[in-house]
């Protein structure tokens, strides 16, 4: 497989040459993985993604570069040491870099001949197919969806003029993925949601989970929902918990700081039994912190969030196929349980764009929010059941009232304050997580069976420690597995048990300062880790990097 | 004839709320509206409870947090007739900053604030309504903030129909109730109440002295005027529908809402799913 750097200042065009190049490498048959490292300003600064694509299925980046398109001279000097021995560094002859490395070329001369300047990204593409001897048969069918027409013709000379100013380097047969998807985790997420019939998301802009506000409004139309910008983050989960009580599917998404000041009605959904999908794209924090940056360090805040308790269900997301199919799985959980599921996402998977089979949506059930008419007798929302879920019924769709309380409240749905009502109504809440442990996912196990080192991780760190556990198992057959969860909270504990029975080491993975995870296992099972490998400056760490870190001894 | 009975309250002897329920029961009925197709909701605090006290559905959410949660069961379904009963910390002050978005929303329920300067339930702190000087248990020295003017404030936000009531005035607070309800944008009424428990400034006495209706041939449609009349707020008060325009509703601003059927009976439409992964490949 090939890494390549793109680089430059917010501005220059780094997004879309990225966006254009994977999907063409992807249409010739490879797959793609990308990664997007950027600053929180709109102009200037430095910026880069990583695409790195090849044969097989890739789940990390990597941080080696075969080479780089580097759109300034910040780009050159920051990322040249990372050069591999063959590496190259195509960039305009306006740079000043001597390296002999460079490939120069006039792209922006012939840009402006083409007709624009602008088109210098597509000249960038070609020179890259041609370095990699990738055929261009379907730029022009590709390039169709990815340019306005009045530009399609100049940016397929463009391609053209770049392929035919270099000569090939490197070669590599292609895959089967042209069939596939290329799409990020947040647009993953989003058309999750409108696979499960989302009628309402609200959310306020936050990095960096405005993508999936971006992406489910640019399609509301079309799949009939509606995207409401709220004035606050709080508006936002309130107006969620309104549309669910009324019968709409509903979703509130943001970031950290959102979730903070979403929680306390966090806990309304909780108490009063309303559905609710709380999407959580974490960054680093606290406050402000890092707004474009990744970290997985909002597990212990969001199993808490809020005052009292009440059951709620948090899975992680691990990778892309993940942010489909679980984001389905929330709406269900939700629906059946009357509980808030939140999504916990981060900015490396809500960002990065990963090549993924087309989802299949032929098993998508999900129960409606009830339709039924109630004949008979007073209807009681919360209605004292052997399983603590009480019958919802949608308030103006029969003639029975429907009354929810964010106070403590007798089953009609007013308020108490009677000590036995309240011990009944906290026992039928609590329940429902007796039936939802049975229907927990255990975590996704890799590597050899009986390994005498277990690596612990959860989330997006699911693909770097794959990634890192076969290279590992390369050098030193049958010693390394993983256990990576998605369904943290409740935690299932099945295969953990047995697998932690048997290892000699235990070594939690983890994007966070004091191993959130770590302590989770052990508060629930008393399992301990024996080492720990945490990154928290904001990038993730890479398949590559956790292996180096084991090698020199497995700590941090 | 419809009929929406009252549950028992847990309000003090004299209350405002009082005759305000009693005023929202009989405008309710007057409008023939189908308890059933009826959702009252309130935040927090005492009058925040009428939800509770009337048979009709109901959702009593969290403290200022009112309006969100009723503008998006409205977007969720339009059938539904609903109506914020809350009071003026609820919806002035925690809940400030959805009182001015949700003007400009302009979503087609309607907002009775029982506004009776004080705050209630955590018995006696001054409120954004509470008079300058006003001494209370917590503003010792009295109150040294400016009072703030919710309907001066609604009527500069752009809101299209908003109207000062008196508790103590029950038949002309039932028609104003009346034309709130029936209005097809958001109607925000303030309605002075007084709390003979905290307030011993803002009584029976002192509102009675004070308001007086708007003219009969008062232009409701004049808003500099409509202004003008809202500044009123010292020896005389007057009250009545201050200002009143037709606009579109967020129902028919929202291209996904306008002229369709209600969202909450749309059914999915999976073929659509397919087409928006296709534009992936």
């Amino acid at each position: 497989m090939y890494n390549i750097l793109v680089g430059g200042a917010a501005g220059q065009g780094i997004d879309t040459t990225v966006a254009n190049l994977e999907v063409l490498l992807k249409k010739a048959g490879y797959y793609v993985f990308t990664i997007k490292d950027f600053m929180s300003r709109v102009r200037g600064g430095h910026n880069f993604s990583l695409i790195r694509f090849g044969n097989e299925i890739i789940t990390s980046h990597s941080n080696e570069l075969d080479g780089m398109i580097a759109l300034d001279d910040d780009t050159v000097e920051l990322h040249k040491q990372n050069l591999k021995q063959d590496g190259f560094i195509l960039c305009d002859t306006k740079l000043t870099t001597t390296d002999p490395k460079a490939i120069k070329l006039n792209m922006g001369g012939m840009a402006k001949e083409l007709g624009n300047v602008r088109v210098s990204g597509s000249i960038a593409i070609g020179v890259i197919l041609k370095l990699f001897g990738i055929a261009t048969d379907h730029v022009e069918e590709t390039m169709k969806n990815l340019v306005k027409e009045a530009y399609l013709d100049m940016n397929v000379k463009a391609v053209r003029l770049g392929y035919e100013s270099v000569e090939t380097r490197f070669s590599i047969t292609p895959g089967n993925f042209s069939d596939w998807m290329i799409i990020s985790g947040s647009k993953s997420l989003a058309l999750g949601a409108i696979a499960a019939g989302i009628k309402f998301y609200s959310a306020y802009p936050m990095s960096p989970s405005t993508a999936i506000m971006e992406y489910l409004a640019s399609k509301s139309v079309e799949a009939d929902f509606v995207v409401e910008q709220a004035e606050d983050e709080i508006a936002a989960i309130n107006m969620a918990i309104g549309a669910s009580y009324a019968g709409a599917r509903a979703m509130t998404g943001t970031s950290g700081g959102g979730f903070c000041l979403k929680v306390e009605a966090l806990g309304l959904s909780g108490i009063a039994e309303i559905p609710l999908v709380a999407v959580n794209v974490q960054r680093p924090g606290p406050a402000t912190g890092l707004p474009t940056r990744t970290e997985q360090s909002d597990l212990k805040f969001v199993i808490s969030a809020a005052q009292g308790e009440f059951p709620r269900m948090v899975i992680a997301l691990r990778n892309h196929k993940d942010a489909f199919y679980q984001t389905i799985r929330a709406f269900d959980i939700t629906e059946k349980y009357q509980i808030p599921v939140i999504i916990l996402s981060d900015q490396y998977l809500g960002d990065s764009t990963a090549t993924v089979e087309p989802f299949d949506i032929s098993n998508i059930k999900i129960a409606n929010p009830s339709n039924d008419e109630y004949k008979e007798g007073e209807y009681l929302r919360y209605q004292l059941t052997e399983n603590g879920i009480s019958p919802r019924l949608i308030p103006g769709k029969s003639r029975n009232f429907v009354s929810v309380d964010s106070d403590e409240h007798d089953e009609r749905g007013f308020i108490t304050e009677s000590a036995d009502v309240r011990n009944q109504m906290m026992d039928k809440r609590m329940k429902k997580l007796e039936l939802l442990r049975e229907e927990l996912l255990e975590p996704e196990f890799f590597g050899e069976e009986n390994c005498e080192t277990l690596f612990l991780g959860w989330g997006s760190t699911y693909g770097p420690i794959a990634e890192a556990v076969s290279i590992l198992n390369e050098d030193e057959p049958g010693k390394y597995g993983a256990l990576s969860f998605g369904d943290v909270y409740p935690l299932p504990t099945k295969l953990l048990m047995e697998k932690a029975s048997k290892a000699k080491q235990i070594v939690n993975i983890e994007q966070n300062a004091t191993g959130q995870l770590k302590d989770l296992i052990r508060e629930q099972t008393g399992i301990l880790c024996t080492g720990s490998i945490l990154k928290y400056d904001g990038r993730q760490i890479s398949g590559e990097e956790i292996v180096e870190k084991i090698r020199k001894g497995g700590q941090k | 004839m419809c009929e929406f009975k009252t549950y028992e309250t847990a309000w003090c002897p004299g209350c405002g709320n009082f005759s305000i329920l009693q005023c929202l029961k009989t405008a309710l009925e007057e409008l023939k509206k189908d308890p059933y197709e009826v959702l009252m909701v309130g935040g927090i605090g005492q009058a925040a409870k009428t939800p509770q006290y009337i048979s009709a559905n109901s959702f009593c959410g969290l403290h200022g947090r009112s309006l969100p949660a009723a503008v998006a069961a409205k977007i969720a379904n339009e059938k539904l007739t609903v109506i914020v009963d809350t009071g003026d910390g609820d919806s002035y002050g925690e809940g400030g900053n959805h009182f001015i978005h949700n003007i400009r929303r302009n979503v087609g329920i309607t907002h009775f604030v029982h506004d009776n300067q004080i705050y209630g339930l955590t018995k006696g702190q001054a409120s954004p309504t509470t008079s300058e000087g006003q001494i209370t248990g917590v503003q010792v020295t009295g109150s040294v903030n400016t009072p703030l003017n919710p309907v001066l404030m609604a009527i500069a936000a752009g809101a299209g129909f908003v109207a000062r009531a008196f508790s103590g005035d029950t038949k002309h607070l039932t028609e104003i109730m009346k034309q709130a309800i029936t209005y097809p944008g958001y109607a925000i009424v303030d309605i002075l109440q007084p709390c003979v428990t905290f307030n011993k400034v803002n009584t029976y006495a002192y509102y009675k002295s004070r308001v007086y209706h708007l003219e009969e041939d008062y232009d409701s449609s004049n808003k500099l005027e409509a202004m003008e009349r809202a500044m009123e707020f010292d020896d005389r008060i007057p009250i009545g529908v201050l200002y009143q325009e037709q606009k579109q509703t967020f129902h028919q601003k929202n291209i996904v809402l306008a002229g369709r059927e209600p969202l909450v009976e749309r059914q999915r439409d999976s073929t659509v799913i397919k087409q928006l992964m296709n534009e992936f490949v």
